[in-house]
């Protein structure tokens, strides 16, 4: 039986972080995931529980955030990857069976999936 | 949307792009009652009577970049398939309170789904400065959540969504909710 997760523990888990926060902010990745009303009816909150299973399982520190709608409402699920220093990628139609790849690709070999991209936007 | 929790996390952004910094959030599931109610409470700009008249109008929305809002109207549709309701008020500058429900054991109601991935898909929301205050009852049974209390212990400079703490609170969520339902589950057998 894991320990039952508490607020004593956030505390614990804070004093860990501390630690590392001055270091991460200018090297980090982020990935953005499109959560309006078009993003979640075509399943982005599944793909964005996909992203986090992935990350824990490879146990990669990688920042995600949610967004609202950005215009491409036929494309959703949308994930952007946006890397210091290199062009934001935005790809399109991203289901939970998809994340695994993209994560493999895009962020541990380095290579965009270029199949998938919809769009890009220069720093 | 395939289960009411989506509906929960399109509520949460329209909270959200409505500029609220707290929202109070309260899912009721009441048996003996038959019923389940779904109340979000927001602090955002809210909305004049003509808007609110029309935010129940699937072809109105506030969004720039599509001329379809959809969200609200397709929540009351799904609460009046179910012998329920959708009530909708609001206050310019004060704030939006929506109100859905639904008879419970109406064979047409989706299932509630996973409220954990819809509270961490807003809780992750690239809109960091707001605080949710949450509880979901379920006949006795409650799972509460209060991002005032996490933030008071991680301070300023962490924000909910480190990748640390994002693992804890996924944690909490899943065995938050896991005995909820546990509990619940064992009462009746």
């Amino acid at each position: 039986m894991p320990q039952i997760k508490s607020l004593e523990e956030l505390r614990r888990l804070r004093e860990r972080v501390e630690r590392d926060i001055t270091t991460r902010r200018d090297t980090s990745t982020t990935i953005i995931v499109g959560m309006g009303t078009c993003g979640i009816a075509a399943g982005a909150r599944e793909t964005m529980r996909a992203i986090l299973e992935e990350l824990r399982t490879r146990e990669m520190d990688i920042n995600v955030t949610t967004v609202g709608c950005i215009g491409m409402c036929a494309k959703e699920p949308l994930v952007d990857i946006e890397q210091a220093g290199k062009p934001r990628v935005t790809y399109g139609n991203i289901t939970p069976e998809m994340v695994s790849r993209l994560i493999e690709e895009h962020l541990v070999k380095g290579q965009v999936v270029e199949e998938w991209v919809v769009g890009r936007l220069q720093e | 949307m395939r289960e009411l929790s989506h509906h929960v996390l399109d509520l949460l952004e329209n909270a959200l792009a409505a500029g609220a910094t707290q929202v109070v959030l309260q899912i009721c599931e009441d048996s003996g009652q038959d019923m389940l109610s779904i109340e979000i409470q927001d602090n955002g700009r809210g909305m004049d009577a003509e808007t609110q008249a029309r935010a129940l109008d699937p072809f109105f929305t506030t969004r720039t970049t599509r001329h379809v809002g959809l969200g609200l109207p397709l929540l009351k549709a799904a609460a009046e398939r179910c012998n329920g309701g959708l009530t909708l008020a609001s206050t310019p500058g004060r704030g939006t309170l929506v109100r859905a429900w639904f008879q419970r054991e109406h064979i047409d109601r989706a299932p509630l789904g996973d409220m954990p991935s819809t509270l961490l898909g807003a809780l992750l929301s690239s809109r960091g400065d707001w605080d949710l205050v949450y509880a979901h009852r379920v006949d006795e049974g409650v799972f509460e959540l209060d991002t005032r209390e996490m933030r008071e212990v991680l301070g300023e400079d962490i924000p909910l969504s480190h990748p640390a703490i994002r693992q804890w609170l996924e944690e909490y969520l899943e065995q938050g909710y896991a005995e909820l339902y546990t509990g619940l589950w064992a009462d009746r057998l």
